[in-house]
């Protein structure tokens, strides 16, 4: 199979060169420093890796760079906008949504796609939504309120 | 192409890189001290009193004006080395803070700024606080056992007070005035009578001044404070949710390889044949190999893992039937040591204790109980697993690595590389947390290792399978208790006797006349450590556990009972206040609905912790509904972080109550992943609420950690009040309540 030699993230087109096979998060990570994107388990498992391909949430340690090529890939350091942030981050400061803050990039990658899908989510819908999404530091009930803050926002 | 990182402008630049040189002011000269920090004015503070007046010559100069003790550095003269933190004033007003203490996510960066800016009256975005480079800031133990709020925001507190006064006491100079009459607040001195006023950096301007203090000197009573004792956001937070921050496992330094290691199949197994000739063979790898410690570098992680696959290895398991944790108890109990002599400590944490004639109480008891409760394994699993990035030059060795002891982890990489510590330095970037499982340096000396052999940088980041097992654990353990009462309620005898968990918080607080209590170290077939608030959780849960089924037999209610064997003031009212707040005496308990509640002292805390639990269905999964928790640290310093704290302890803590345990065998973790190690989740958070009990006349306690500790008793006993269910070991419920 051909080496992935470029991919389009936060909007612009960068150099890489990578297997096909290769994890989307080790590229990101290792030749592009867009090191925003955690590793937590490697399998599936914790969401820290969490990045949107086309909009679409992706755990990037189970995404072959091959596949994200092509597609529109946007990480947390591409989701401010020109030093703006996005309400979601802007909630997450509001609430104190973070302790040690390494599940932080994960649960708003995660949240932004979530919340663009369903603009008015229950405190329900939420948790079914973000099951997938570990924080150690237990900020589970302030990732919520930040969630519902940032909704709150987006529909005002 | 561009940088995609679209570099948010108002994110502070990166504080891990290696741009600020070393500075340590300890034994420099003070003109040397200077030209490396800047003109300035620089407090020191001597770690105690005795050291601190041979430090300075014996002449301590007091000044009893407003009580400062402290003296000046002349020219030419070393600065002392006996520093516990320190702060520099710089020409543009810039604070900068030292400290050993390091950020692991319980906000201590944010508590210890509020500190600084509370004496030194100056705003927190003034305020840069450098911590845990063993580079630039005094040597310290590490940030473990819930020290940092009782000591090192105390130590800061006075530093910032002295430093203001030196500031006022040079305005008072500049003006010819007397410093009396002179306010310092925003960041400035002002003269009130005249209306002129002196910002910091301008007192700052040109100056070389040095002092060192020793005070135990009147602080601003928590009464008056502005800063602290306000809810402040984290003072970071912007690079976190920005994806800025970098972690230990986020730094990259130029030519840097990737590592991996060899990890052998089980524990103690060790290494009979090694032949790399396929890894080295590949273009770019390195292996490394010294006794059985195998590991290769690669310029990236693909090449690494495939490098490492490539190893050919064959070990030698060790010989014998190995413990798992189906016979664990057993072979805990039966590889005790005798307990230590009543009285004994064990280190801050805790004492045996013998009390009265425990013997004739018990048999002469009205109502007699006794019991055997079990504390499985479980992992801190932080969300960031271990990681380092060594880098050698000139012989010297600077390793950036999540740790809570960077002082710890330089001592264990000087022994490792036969170097003297001045040749080592670590740096500790805020990390992806530790919950006390990240005490030691495993991964900076493997990626040592691994940088020397390459003659490069070198990152290695364990796998979560590698930090499941080859990190360590909270402590298991079997806890015997035996109790009696009398006919009236009141607790007569107290035996209590604890094999492997640990000592911490394993005297009772309620009132018994006669009492054993002893811990017994054993031989523990897993690695263990350190965890948050240590082996308080298993004597909570225990001890909580045995008073409900205590209040059971003398027919009392459970919070009746406790208060009846209670003096303790403040641990009364911490539960009174839960009690009240979670409606206790209203409750209803069902077959499907129990109530119940557990609490204790620990470590300057007072916490009670009553929870609401459901059976999903008659033998089924038991969900925890409702958790309300009352915590008394003494003056609360920042009670949204406390908030913080105190409903992530719970959540934590929820995991180890109902469902964490590691399952071992034959030298094996066998359930090393998340996706086999069960935590918590969205779905099994509870609603929680928090009562702060805020004692301003009450010296602050640090908060991280006690307040886990009442949650598991409380759960067990909310099952055993809709089940009648008497549940004896941790976790209480990993495959649902079989009835
Ligand atoms: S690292 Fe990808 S889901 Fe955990
Ligand atoms: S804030 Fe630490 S893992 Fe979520």
């Amino acid at each position: 199979m051909q080496r992935v030699r470029s991919l389009t993230i936060n909007g612009q087109r960068v150099a890489v060169d990578a297997e096909p096979a290769t994890p989307l998060l080790t590229v990101l990570r290792d030749q592009l420093g867009l090191t925003g994107t955690k590793y937590g388990c490697g399998e599936g498992q914790c969401g820290a890796c969490t990045v949107l391909l086309n909009g679409f949430p992706r755990r990037s340690c189970q995404t072959a760079v091959g596949v994200a090529a092509g597609k529109k890939i946007t990480t947390i350091e591409g989701l401010a906008r020109n030093g703006k942030l996005h309400p979601l981050q802007q909630a997450f400061l509001d609430e104190g949504a973070l302790q040690c803050g390494y599940c932080t990039p994960g649960m708003i990658m995660t949240g932004v796609a979530f919340l663009r899908a369903n603009p008015h989510p229950s405190e329900a819908d939420i948790r079914r939504f973000m099951q997938g999404n570990l924080c150690r530091c237990g900020t589970y009930p302030r990732i919520v309120a930040a969630f519902r803050r940032a909704a709150a926002i987006k529909s005002s | 192409m561009s940088d995609p990182r679209g570099r948010n402008p108002v994110v502070e630049v990166e504080r891990y890189e290696l741009d600020e040189a070393p500075v340590r002011p300890f034994g420099l000269e003070r003109r040397e001290f200077f030209k490396l920090m800047g003109a300035g004015v620089a407090i020191f503070l001597l770690n105690d009193m005795p050291t601190a007046a041979q430090e300075s010559g014996g002449f301590v100069r007091r000044r009893p004006r407003r009580g400062i003790q402290g003296r000046r550095f002349n020219f030419g003269e070393p600065l002392p080395q006996n520093i516990g933190a320190w702060l520099h004033i710089g020409e543009t007003g810039k604070v900068t803070v030292y400290t050993g203490k390091v950020e692991v996510g319980q906000n201590i960066r944010t508590s210890l700024t509020q500190a600084v800016a509370e004496e030194l009256r100056v705003g927190m975005e003034a305020i840069h606080m450098v911590m845990g480079d063993t580079a630039r800031v005094p040597f310290d133990m590490g940030t473990f056992g819930s020290r940092t709020t009782p000591t090192m925001n105390l130590q800061l507190r006075r530093v910032a007070a002295a430093a203001r006064e030196l500031m006022v006491e040079m305005a008072a100079k500049r003006w010819n005035v007397s410093a009396a009459r002179l306010v310092a607040s925003d960041g400035k001195v002002s003269d009130p009578s005249s209306g002129r006023s002196l910002e910091y950096g301008e007192l700052a301007r040109g100056q070389e001044m040095a002092q060192a203090i020793v005070a135990e000197d009147p602080l601003r009573p928590a009464t008056e404070w502005t800063v602290e004792g306000k809810s402040v956001p984290k003072v970071n937070a912007l690079e976190f949710v920005t994806g800025q921050h970098h972690f230990p496992a986020d730094i990259r330094r130029p030519r840097m390889l990737f590592g991996k290691i060899l990890r052998p199949p089980a524990f103690g197994a060790t290494l009979q044949s090694f032949d790399a000739s396929g890894a080295a063979a590949m273009p770019g790898v390195v292996v490394v190999r010294e006794g059985d410690f195998a590991g290769v570098a690669a310029p990236s992680e693909p090449e690494a893992e495939r490098a490492l696959a490539a190893l050919k290895a064959e070990w030698k398991l060790p010989s014998g039937p190995q413990p798992s944790n189906q016979n664990l108890f057993e072979y805990l109990k039966a590889h005790a040591e005798p307990a230590g002599h009543p009285g004994e400590e064990f280190g801050f944490f805790g004492a045996n204790e013998e009390r009265g004639a425990v013997g004739p109480a018990l048999a002469s008891a009205a109502h007699r109980l006794e019991a055997t409760y079990t504390i499985a394994y479980i992992a801190h699993a932080p969300l960031e697993p271990r990681a380092a990035v060594a880098e050698w030059q000139d012989g010297k060795l600077t390793v950036w690595t999540g740790t809570q002891r960077p002082f710890g982890v330089r001592n264990q990489l000087a022994e490792a590389f036969h170097l003297p510590e001045a040749r080592v330095r670590v740096l500790m970037p805020d990390m992806g947390s530790a919950y006390g499982g990240k005490h030691t340096g495993e991964a900076a000396v493997e990626a040592a290792r691994l940088a020397k052999a390459a003659g490069r940088p070198v990152k290695l980041v364990w796998t979560r399978e590698e930090e499941f097992t080859w990190a360590y654990f909270r402590p298991a353990g079997v806890i015997e208790i035996k109790s009696g009462a009398n006919a009236n309620g009141l607790l007569t005898a107290w035996e209590f006797h604890n094999y492997n968990s640990g000592p911490s918080a394993i005297r009772t607080p309620y009132e018994v006349p006669n009492q054993r209590i002893a811990f017994y170290p054993t031989r523990s077939p897993l690695r263990q450590g350190s965890y948050r608030a240590l082996a308080a959780t298993a004597n909570h849960f225990a001890r909580e556990a045995h008073m409900d089924d205590v209040a059971r037999q003398v027919k009392m209610d459970p919070l009746e009972f406790r208060l009846k064997n209670l003096k303790d003031e403040r641990l009364k009212a911490v539960f009174q206040a839960a009690a009240e707040r979670f409606g206790w005496r209203e409750r209803k308990t069902t077959r499907h609905r129990g109530f119940g509640m557990g609490g204790g002292f620990e470590k300057g805390g007072y916490v009670a912790t009553f929870a609401e639990i459901s059976l999903e269905r008659p033998g089924g999964e038991v969900r925890v509904r409702r958790v309300v928790t009352a915590f008394d640290c003494g003056a609360v310093v920042n009670p949204d972080g406390l908030r913080n704290q105190i409903v992530g302890a719970n959540i934590m803590g929820l995991g180890g109550a109902l469902f964490e345990a590691i399952e071992f065998a034959d030298g094996k973790i066998l359930n090393n992943r998340f996706s086999r190690y069960r935590v918590p989740r969205f779905s099994d958070v509870p609603e929680i609420e928090v009562i702060l009990i805020d004692r301003k006349d009450q010296p602050s306690a640090g908060a991280g950690e006690t307040p886990i500790v009442g949650i598991a008793p409380a759960i067990r006993n909310a099952i055993l009040d809709a089940t009648g269910v008497h549940l004896y070991s941790l976790p209480l419920v990993p495959h649902g309540l079989k009835a």
